[in-house]
């Protein structure tokens, strides 16, 4: 059996005038949780569109499970969960039926299966009220329990934490950890926090304007290249100059009103030394990885 | 099938818009059949009586609740859409807008096949919609006004005995629930066109008054295009109190309507089929 869950090959989709997804090539191995990164707009949501067939590429192709899309259609789903963007339930029946209904799509499914699910999210108090009463953070919980009830072998989540508190956010990357730990599910998760994916992808990629920047393991990514440390100091101009001066900091540049500078994270101690000894207030030191100015780069237009 | 059947009848039975119909009609009907009752009927019956009774002699109860079930038949059918619509533009718009469909078809269920589903469960709607019309109108009739022979005036008169008029007006509620299916089905190809409700409503009203207002007007021009106007074959129900009954004429009526409605059908499953789901 293949060890690829999903892949996309050449996944190509223009809308009008705008290349959207430009031929992304990525695959999903069994067991994965599958950080697929990048600004809003980058398309991720198109790309997941394409992957769960509901939206139509203009080229290329998406094998889940071996299956192609092209040919199976929905069928190649089967084994496949799903929260698309926000989860969108009919507002105006109960929690219960809405998974009744969709739940029951691909098999049947019985009232204590659906409970024990509602359970699971801590909804089970609020399984008869319309759905149109729940909160975002509610309905993303739903959402998760209508995956959970068909059992499925990957699960695909679009910004699964977006709209979400601090609480609900631990909640969702707990559940997600604990499908990928101790059930074995592939997990395929789009995001534009790049903390998010580190917190619970062991391998990610990095999409921008549609068109793949990067792919791999995280802690392979995370890894390459030097560290950074952001300078925040009082004479941000003049620290420049006494930095460039030395030549352990001659990557030291403005980055927005602070200095950034490449360096090994544990050169950080004598890097504070040098600048109080030379008078300056150091106001803070924050030590930032290459990947996250990559993305944040990407994210701020900087990076083609 | 019968399992998504089943679920989109849940769905829709139990939003309140599907009962905006049942409501209107519910009141109107009874307000209008309570006004004929406290006078309408005499000004009706004087109207009536002021045409015929030159060259008739009408005798027993004229004004009876079949006559006016035939009346409200022909008055109202141009009405029944306007509630049609309000269901059938909703059906896969609705799902459009409210972002539905991104959970419906990820989970490995057929386009086709929920269209298929959705198209059955507006069929049902239609004909439960007109058999309620029907059966209210007529109901309440027979019972404000009695029952009697059937005095029909057009192209000429003719009195259907009372005996044959249970039979003849099944036949007329189903042949205006096939035209009202031809209607629904333009409203559900429209519906899957856009992911907003009104737009299927106005759209299809639109079609509907530019075609009657075609095949009423007697330009030239305008009779040549009628044959190919689905409108021009919505009183079909109105052939069974002729007399003879035109049956020739009614089967064409009928497999005309069932073509106009499996042609609706076909364009909304190939569009959508191909749709990209964006909401």
């Amino acid at each position: 059996m293949s060890d690829t869950v999903l892949r996309t090959i050449d996944l190509t989709k223009r809308y009008k005038n705008r290349l959207a997804v430009d031929h992304l090539n990525i695959a999903v191995r069994r067991g994965d949780v599958f950080g697929f990164l990048g600004p809003n707009g980058a398309g991720k949501s198109t790309t997941i569109r394409m992957i769960l067939h509901l939206v139509f590429p203009m080229e290329g192709d998406v094998e889940i499970f071996g299956a192609s899309l092209k040919t199976a259609g929905h069928r190649a789903l089967e084994k496949v969960g799903a929260v698309v963007e926000k989860p969108a339930f009919y507002g105006h029946l109960s929690a219960l039926r809405n998974l009744e209904i969709l739940g029951g799509l691909q098999k049947p499914v019985t009232r204590r299966q659906i409970m024990e699910q509602m359970e699971r999210v801590g909804l089970a108090d609020r399984a008869n009220d319309p759905v149109k009463t729940y909160s975002h953070g509610m309905n993303q919980r739903l959402g998760l329990a209508l995956i959970l009830l068909n059992e499925p072998q990957l699960v695909i989540l679009d910004e699964p934490t977006t709209g979400l508190d601090p609480q609900g956010m631990k909640e969702v990357r707990e559940l997600i950890l604990e499908l990928a730990r101790e059930r074995g599910v592939t997990v395929f998760l789009s995001s534009h926090l790049l903390y998010e994916v580190e917190l619970i992808a062991n391998r990610m990629a990095i999409i921008h304007q549609g068109r793949l920047r990067v792919e791999g393991s995280v802690q392979d990514l995370l890894k390459r290249g030097e560290s950074a440390v952001l300078i925040k100091t009082d004479r941000p101009e003049e620290a420049l100059r006494f930095l460039k001066a030395n030549e352990a900091y001659r990557s030291a540049a403005i980055h927005s009103d602070d200095i950034l500078v490449e360096l090994d994270l544990e050169r950080i101690p004598e890097l504070n030394r040098q600048l109080v000894n030379a008078g300056f207030g150091v106001n803070a030191l924050v030590p930032r990885r290459t990947l996250e100015n990559y993305f944040l780069n990407l994210i701020e237009g900087r990076e083609a | 099938m019968m399992h998504l059947v089943r679920f989109e009848l849940v769905k829709t039975f139990t939003r309140w818009r599907t009962y905006i119909g049942f409501i209107a009609f519910g009141v109107i009907v009874p307000l209008v059949v309570a006004g004929l009752k406290l006078g309408g009927q005499h000004s009706f019956e004087r109207h009536l009586l002021s045409l015929l009774q030159n060259d008739f002699v009408i005798g027993g109860n004229v004004l009876n609740g079949w006559f006016f079930g035939f009346f409200f038949m022909g008055a109202l059918w141009v009405h029944i859409p306007i509630v049609l619509t309000i269901v059938a533009g909703d059906q896969i718009a609705g799902e459009g807008n409210a972002g539905t469909f991104r959970f419906l078809l990820t989970h490995a269920v057929s386009r086709t096949r929920i269209i298929a589903a959705k198209f059955i469960v507006t069929l049902i709607y239609t004909a439960v919609m007109v058999l309620f019309i029907g059966g209210l109108t007529l109901g309440l009739s027979l019972w404000a006004f009695g029952s009697g022979d059937l005095l029909i005036i057009r192209r000429g008169i003719l009195v259907i005995p009372e005996a044959q008029l249970p039979y003849l007006f099944l036949m007329a509620y189903g042949l205006a629930t096939l035209a009202m299916f031809v209607v629904s089905s333009l409203c559900f190809f429209f519906s899957a066109l856009t992911d907003n409700s009104i737009g299927p409503i106005i759209a299809t009203m639109a079609v509907i008054i530019v075609s009657i207002i075609i095949i009423t007007l007697p330009f030239e021009l305008f009779q040549a295009i009628r044959p190919y106007l689905f409108v021009n074959y919505f009183d079909a129900w109105q052939k069974v109190f002729d007399d003879p009954i035109p049956w020739d004429m009614i089967r064409t009526n009928v497999l005309i309507l069932v073509g106009f409605m499996a042609a609706f059908f076909l364009a909304a499953m190939i569009y959508f089929a191909r749709k990209d789901i964006l909401s």
